[in-house]
């Protein structure tokens, strides 16, 4: 068990980059950026996630091996992603030969 | 005064059940995120293939409504964490202070939620074959997404209200300190996960251009 | 003397215990009643296969009965099987704990598994289920019967294993005695923990397969209902991202057992340790990239075929590994051949030819003509009967004396093995003939050509019953009239010998301390 405690200052800081991210998403999606929409919107979700993953749940002062079990997690679900995904784009529509 | 905790009996002492419990802890939320990423991968091959239903369905969405609940959450897991915090510092009036402001962040969303899917299924907004609001054929799919998305999100919501108010009577009867704050960080923990779901369904459902 | 059995006495202390072995034994009971009933609706289907037309039911019974077999086998007898039994039992015992990590934990699995089992069972007076285990969509969405209940018995069940093998992961972690260091666990404990792994990762997405599954047919919500915009073949990548590392979650654990009678009965240091340790870990993530092989005429892309085709033919590489280093082992050893080696023996017989048929369905261009005929069926009873219920019944006698305190006798042992040797082979080994001669799997009736094949498969389930009807016989005599066994009947050398038969609440006396490798004489 971790007796390291997250000062406040650090958690206050945390919780104002989370909302002013918060905002900028919302902003973001009122202006239309094509496919940079959603990569914007993602990169900002994976890095809100990022500090909550950090520091409200303690990753970066913690044993490493709770990141590697979150990791693997992150992995396999990407697999699944796009091993599904490679079929479903490269499938061919074959035209009827009746 | 330091909270003496007697650890199970196959541990060696506190710091070592501490450790395993977080440990399954953190196993259990890669389950989660395994589920739930089911949900996300179908959702990101739907909107791949047919980019106008997502569009038109998120259109009925309302994105204040979202961001209100974005925050809300957001706030609940500082308040969450902060419960921790004043535990380990002793200040166990303001630890249970904080939960209850967690606890109450949770049930504002569940109550905005609760707006949300009345409204829509007034208006006929409906999962797969139920769907019958005039004008927008096809949209069955959208919302299907839509409702079980949220749906699983939200029974996670109401299963960490029931365990932050567990901690709470806790947290009310002493028996958090700075040696013992275990049960605020596994639920912590949870409650956490709760919020980072739903920092990816936000923009992908409300914000979809 | 005292001993966790007669420790605490009547039905409650059973059911409210928090100890491992009672969990273990709790577990062997349900597994072993759930065994026979499905093994019973086998014998029906075979009967029914044993001549053309119908014999002994209609069509729709015969699909129910075939659902409802494989529900059973897998969801409540295999799946669970060797983990919850002997994980539970000997896991601590092997690393030297008290305990698993969430003694609680443990009770809830096995609570979810019976609930989730009743569940399932329910559909049976609901409409029944047609599907086959595997509910393919659209016809799961559309049949009108009792799907729901299995699914939803699935679901739950699916909770208990996902529990358990995050127990074991924890317990394996934070548990092990003083001295034992990873590369001095049992290979059991190896393969207990490359199959939490894996229950850990692999079950979850088929919480959500199935939970969409039901979701889809009470409110058509059309994620994999073609009229709907929905595609049946993501409902297929869904239920086999779970259902191919399933079966290592079936074939794992049995490999951990083969290596300790193997280690055992040669009285001799096991041949390959880490390569077997590896091995097993090897196949558990191996395991996550090759499930499309299940779905090669299912309209799975060309490119995604061959791509899942060569990644499977990586799995045979770590297995057939471990079969040289079992072998190795007992090359000088001093062999022995008791009950439980007998079924080691019969083990790498029939696992060869499950394994090495596994290849051919694996090879793209060859799956093509056999996917769906008996020559699939006769593969995966190879793996999954000659795989992992062998080492099952070799597991239930070589830990008997250590579990129940008595021996049981190696008469009946003997002549049970001999059967269901036997038994298994006539039963499954026509199959193979079946299927490349074009017979097709899960279909009620077939054409003349096809029947002496069929009569020969019914007549070797008969012979099988008999088989684990000895076994279930023998059980039960030793239980009541064996003869008191010693703490080390086997002279093994893992921690569980080392402690009293049956062993003590707290399973050992002193915490041991470990200085030496697992199978080291």
């Amino acid at each position: 068990m971790s007796d390291h405690i997250v000062p406040f200052k650090t958690y206050f800081n945390v919780i104002l980059v989370l909302i002013a991210l918060t905002v900028v998403t919302v902003l973001v999606s009122l202006v239309d950026f094509g496919v940079f929409n959603l990569i914007i919107s993602m990169g900002i979700a994976t890095f809100k996630a990022a500090l909550v993953l950090m520091y409200f749940m303690h990753l970066k002062y913690d044993d490493k091996s709770y990141l590697v079990i979150f990791l693997v997690g992150v992995f396999f679900l990407a697999i699944i992603f796009l091993f599904s995904s490679f079929d479903i784009i490269t499938r061919v529509v074959e035209k009827s030969v009746l | 005064m330091n909270v003496k905790h007697h650890a199970a009996h196959h541990f060696r002492d506190a710091s070592h059940e501490a450790s395993a419990s977080k440990l399954g802890l953190w196993i259990f939320l890669c389950t989660e995120i395994l589920m739930f990423g089911g949900l996300f991968v179908a959702y990101a091959i739907y909107h791949n293939q047919y980019p106008e239903i997502f569009l038109a369905g998120s259109k009925f969405l309302d994105w204040k409504l979202g961001s209100l609940n974005t925050l809300v959450l957001l706030l609940s897991s500082f308040t969450m964490a902060l419960s921790i915090y004043y535990a380990q510092k002793e200040k166990l009036t303001y630890s249970t202070m904080c939960l209850w402001i967690t606890f109450l962040c949770g049930v504002i969303f569940m109550v905005v939620k609760y707006f949300e899917y009345s409204h829509k299924i007034h208006d006929g907004l409906l999962p797969g074959e139920l769907f019958s609001h005039a004008g927008s054929e096809n949209l069955g799919l959208y919302f299907s997404f839509y409702f079980s998305m949220t749906g699983l999100h939200g029974s996670h919501v109401l299963a960490g209200l029931a365990l932050i108010f567990w901690l709470i009577i806790r947290s009310h009867k002493k028996h958090f300190g700075p040696g013992y704050v275990l049960p605020l960080e596994c639920v912590g923990l949870f409650w956490h996960l709760v919020d980072l779901i739903w920092i990816y369904l936000f923009p992908l459902l409300y914000l979809v251009e | 003397m005292k001993n966790y059995l007669n420790e605490k006495t009547g039905l409650w202390s059973w059911l409210s215990t928090l100890d491992h072995k009672r969990i273990g034994l709790l577990y062997l009971f349900s597994v072993l009643t759930f065994f026979f009933i499905g093994g019973i609706f086998a014998l029906l289907l075979r009967l029914e296969l044993f001549t053309v037309g119908e014999t002994i039911m209609g069509p729709e019974a015969y699909n129910q009965i075939m659902t409802l077999h494989g529900v059973m086998m897998v969801f409540m007898v295999i799946i669970p099987g060797v983990p919850a039994i002997f994980g539970n039992f000997f896991l601590p015992l092997q690393i030297g704990a008290k305990d698993v990590a969430f003694p609680r934990l443990n009770l809830l699995s096995w609570y979810l598994l019976m609930t989730g089992a009743l569940v399932a069972i329910v559909s049976v007076v609901t409409g029944g289920v047609d599907t086959g285990w595997t509910f393919y969509t659209p016809y799961s969405i559309r049949t009108d019967n009792g799907t729901i209940w299995v699914v939803v018995g699935a679901f739950i069940m699916g909770f208990s294993s996902i529990l358990t093998g995050l127990n074991f992961i924890v317990t394996v972690h934070k548990l092990r005695a003083p001295g034992m260091g990873f590369f001095k666990m049992p290979l059991f404990v190896w393969g207990i923990y490359s199959t939490a792994v894996i229950q850990v990762l692999a079950t979850p997405v088929l919480a959500i397969t199935l939970l969409l599954l039901t979701l889809e047919r009470m409110f058509g919500i059309g994620i994999f209902d073609p009229k709907l915009g929905g595609d049946p073949v993501l409902f297929q990548h869904f239920f086999w991202f779970y259902s191919h590392p399933a079966v290592y979650i079936m074939i794992l654990p049995a490999m951990g057992i083969v290596s300790e009678l193997m280690a055992t009965f040669s009285r001799n240091n096991i041949f390959g340790y880490k390569a077997i340790a590896f091995s097993s870990v090897g196949i558990a993530l191996v395991s996550f990239f090759v499930w499309g092989h299940h779905m090669f005429v299912s309209g799975q892309s060309d490119a995604a075929n061959f791509l899942f085709s060569i990644i499977t033919m990586l799995v045979g590489v770590p297995t057939a590994i471990k079969v040289f280093n079992w072998v190795s082992t007992m090359y000088k050893g001093s062999l022995s051949f008791e009950t439980p080696f007998l079924y080691a023996l019969g083990f790498i017989f029939v696992f060869l030819i499950g394994g090495m048929t596994g290849i051919v369905l694996a090879t793209l261009a060859l799956d093509v003509h056999v996917h769906d005929t008996y020559y699939v069926v006769a593969h995966f009873h190879y793996v999954m009967v000659g795989g992992t219920l062998f080492p099952l019944v070799g597991a239930i006698f070589y830990w008997f004396p250590k579990m129940f305190g008595k021996m049981y006798s190696e008469l009946l042992g003997r002549t049970a093995f001999a059967l269901i040797f036997l038994g298994f082979n006539v039963t499954f080994f026509p199959l193979f003939f079946a299927g490349t001669q074009g017979m097709p799997r899960r279909y009620y009736d077939y054409i003349k050509p096809y029947e002496t094949l069929n009569q020969i498969s019914t007549v070797g389930s008969w012979l099988i019953s008999a088989g684990f009807l000895l076994v279930l016989i023998a059980i039960i005599h030793s239980l009541l009239k064996g003869k008191k066994a010693p703490d080390n009947p086997w002279d093994g050398r893992t921690l569980e010998w080392q402690t009293q038969s049956p062993p003590i609440h707290e399973n050992f006396e002193k915490q041991p301390e470990v200085t030496r490798g697992p199978y080291e004489r």
